[in-house]
């Protein structure tokens, strides 16, 4: 009992930024796995045509709350726990500068995610509306479950924003003297930018579901045509935050990766500078292509121009990032160790799902592309092996700072070559089969969709099993294995490195002076 | 201390951009109607009588406008238009009849909700008058005869040639609140 009392004590009530950044990171990871579970339960409905295992209104449900944990539940929670551990220790801080309602922006998430998950086992369908929840799926034909979902949605846009107060706050007041921001280390700059994206869209947000919230309630027609609303106009609102809520959920993997790339090329990263305006560009830029989503819906021309030619537009400083980030690598003294392997693997393949993205961003061509499996395959090229291969390369990284022991490098590099492999097989067929018209969002497709649903279908369950071999290596490693260095990595640079391994519980309570 | 207050300054001021944005979420409702009816965006006509025209009929050009209407949801009612498409100068006046039959077995209150294609095209179509301005309500078994009165505005591009004007008649008890009382024609 007193061992429970002082579990309890330990974890729910610290305010200890590392071990907040510590829950955070192991809440997403269950998430993380979570939101697996669901997608292998609906790639097993689709490994043949036809329905074998569930009704489309359950297939429906399975991936509104894959879209919804994964987004909210795994990636941005895990960029928080990460931002929670690094920031302080980046800038020479002794902690967060508002540690008490760090605690609350953690605890809100299992609350949230609490109700969401629970209208799974309450009567009645779950949300079944697809993650971009457009109305009137949500208002007028939203099942019961709606509300849950729509306070859901409400408490993890207020942890959101008190997490992004948090960082802006710590960033802006507690560095180290002589610390200015353009010394400040690549992950900071991306979070800072961040979390200013973050303060600006989640309120628009939580002011959308609002709106539905009175709509199918209190007798509003904001997204009601009979009442002189506009179901269109919900698609700008949600796409106003969507939008911006994408480079949320990337920013702070450029940042992961403008650390790994150098450490492990031993060079410096190539154009800091250009790095922190690219950031600051494509933060800017996010705000003004929001239609890009909607150019089937019926824009006029000079309006479909605009969002067209801006959203290619971002390509500039992104490919910005990238060329930096090769002539980083170029000339360099390359070793392949499991973080550097996940980064590398980050650019190509992020660069990839931002090409495709590319050809999406065409409005005539995004008429053929437009709710097809290319848009699917698109943005899960760029959300698993861009944000979630980051989030694996920063954890290798990290995880001897934080634990104190090395990983088992071998174990690491199985989870990536697997990984890597599976991800491709999971993902690359989707691109042909949304050019040969299979629309997303359906339990059943026409049989000549059959061959690359079935190499889907086994690439998925893979990539799932193989991140067993991850979970399976955080847990042993932080069991026992190599003592870590306080170093770590032959030449790893930043304030981090230079506390011991494991990272004792106070660091930085006298702040170090940066030449 | 003075750092501590500065830090609460800075909370204070992020926390009111927050609040700030969640207002901007409700601002972008009239933005999008303002943006609408200026660019015409998703074919939405003006709710409000407009003037009669000025300038004279422009006989060296003839427009077709064509008539759909359809009803939401498999609402009860019959809705359609006496006739499906006329031709007429740009300027000149024009009245339309529409049908509405309550088919059920119950008073029904509806409301059309007018659209334009192309959207474009939305601003030139001005009506003086149109049952879409008010709501109707029917009894069982009812029908009523509305009309619409619209012209063409002469500044309607040169590039437009045919206009398509559709009509979805709405349930009012689909939206919660039937504004019976509010009607400005019709029975109620």
């Amino acid at each position: 009992m007193n061992r429970f009392k002082a579990f309890i004590v330990r974890w729910v009530f610290s305010t200890n930024h590392k071990d907040i950044g510590t829950l955070y990171m192991w809440f997403s990871l269950v998430m993380f796995l979570t939101g697996g579970v669901l997608a292998l339960l609906f790639r097993m409905e689709l490994f043949q045509p036809g329905l074998q295992f569930m009704q489309p209104d359950f297939f429906n449900q399975l991936i509104t709350m894959h879209g919804l944990i994964m987004v909210f539940g795994a990636v941005m929670p895990a960029f928080t726990g990460l931002a929670n551990w690094m920031l302080p220790m980046m800038i020479g801080a002794p902690d967060m500068a508002m540690p008490r309602m760090n605690n609350l922006s953690f605890w809100i998430l299992p609350c949230a995610f609490g109700i969401l998950i629970s209208t799974f086992f309450l009567s009645g369908p779950a949300p079944n509306f697809g993650w971009t929840f457009y109305a009137p799926l949500s208002t007028t034909y939203g099942p019961e479950s709606t509300d849950f979902f729509i306070f859901a949605v409400h408490l993890m846009g207020i942890s959101s924003i008190m997490g992004a107060i948090n960082v802006i706050v710590t960033v802006l007041n507690l560095r180290a003297p002589g610390m200015t921001l353009m010394k400040m280390p690549l992950f900071c700059w991306t979070w800072l930018i961040t979390a200013f994206l973050l303060i600006a869209v989640m309120p628009v947000l939580a002011g959308a579901v609002t709106m539905m919230l009175t709509d199918r309630h209190f007798g509003t027609s904001f997204f009601n045509a009979a009442g002189g609303g506009d179901p269109l106009l919900f698609q700008h609102v949600f796409w106003f935050f969507g939008h911006p809520e994408v480079y949320i959920m990337i920013l702070p993997a450029f940042g992961v990766v403008s650390h790994i790339i150098p450490t492990f090329s031993r060079k410096k990263l190539f154009g800091y500078e250009f790095m922190v305006f690219a950031t600051l560009a494509i933060a800017l830029l996010s705000f003004i292509v929001w239609a890009h989503h909607m150019f089937v819906s019926g824009l006029p021309l000079t309006g479909a121009l605009f969002f067209m030619y801006a959203t290619m537009l971002i390509s500039v400083p992104t490919g910005i990032k990238v060329f930096n980030w090769v002539a980083t690598m170029y000339k360099g003294s390359l070793s392949f160790e499991t973080p550097m392997l996940f980064s590398i693997a980050f650019v190509f393949l992020f660069t990839f799902g931002g090409f495709s993205g590319l050809m999406l961003s065409m409005a005539p061509a995004d008429y053929q592309y437009h709710d097809s499996y290319f848009v699917v395959a698109h943005f899960h090229y760029v959300l698993v092996p861009g944000a979630i291969f980051s989030l694996f390369a920063a954890v290798y990284f990290w995880l001897p700072k934080w634990c104190g022991n090395m990983y088992n490098e071998r174990l690491g590099q199985w989870h990536f070559w697997l990984s890597a492999i599976f991800v491709n097989i999971t993902f690359f067929p989707m691109h042909f089969l949304g050019l040969a018209g299979m629309p997303r969002r359906i339990p059943d497709y026409a049989l000549q969709f059959t061959d690359f649903n079935m190499l889907a279908t086994f690439g998925a369950l893979f990539f799932g099993l193989t991140q067993l071999i991850f979970v399976y290596n955080i847990i042993v490693t932080i069991r026992r294995g190599k003592k870590a260095t306080s170093q770590v990595w032959e030449s790893a640079e930043g304030l981090e490195w230079t506390v011991p391994s494991p990272a004792p519980y106070h660091t930085f309570d006298i702040p170090p002076v940066i030449k | 201390m003075d750092k501590q207050k500065r830090i609460r300054r800075m909370v204070f001021t992020i926390a009111l951009v927050s609040v700030l944005m969640f207002g901007f979420g409700f601002a972008l409702v009239p933005l999008y109607d303002a943006f609408c009816k200026v660019t015409g965006l998703n074919g939405k006509t003006s709710n409000e009588a407009s003037l009669v025209s000025k300038g004279g009929v422009d006989e060296t050009r003839m427009i077709t406008v064509q008539f759909v209407t359809s009803v939401n949801e498999s609402m009860p009612w019959v809705f359609k238009a006496k006739i499906f498409q006329i031709q007429l100068h740009p300027g000149e006046m024009k009245r339309v009849d529409f049908y509405a039959k309550n088919i059920s077995d119950h008073i029904m209150t509806a409301q059309a909700v007018p659209s334009v294609t192309p959207g474009q095209a939305a601003v030139y179509l001005k009506k003086t008058e149109c049952f879409c301005f008010t709501q109707q309500t029917l009894k069982p078994g009812e029908s009523i005869d509305m009309p619409v009165i619209f012209h063409i505005d002469r500044d309607l591009p040169k590039d437009i040639h045919t206009i398509t004007l559709s009509y979805t008649m709405f349930d009012t008890a689909s939206i919660g609140v039937n504004k019976t009382d509010v009607v400005k024609g019709g029975l109620a």
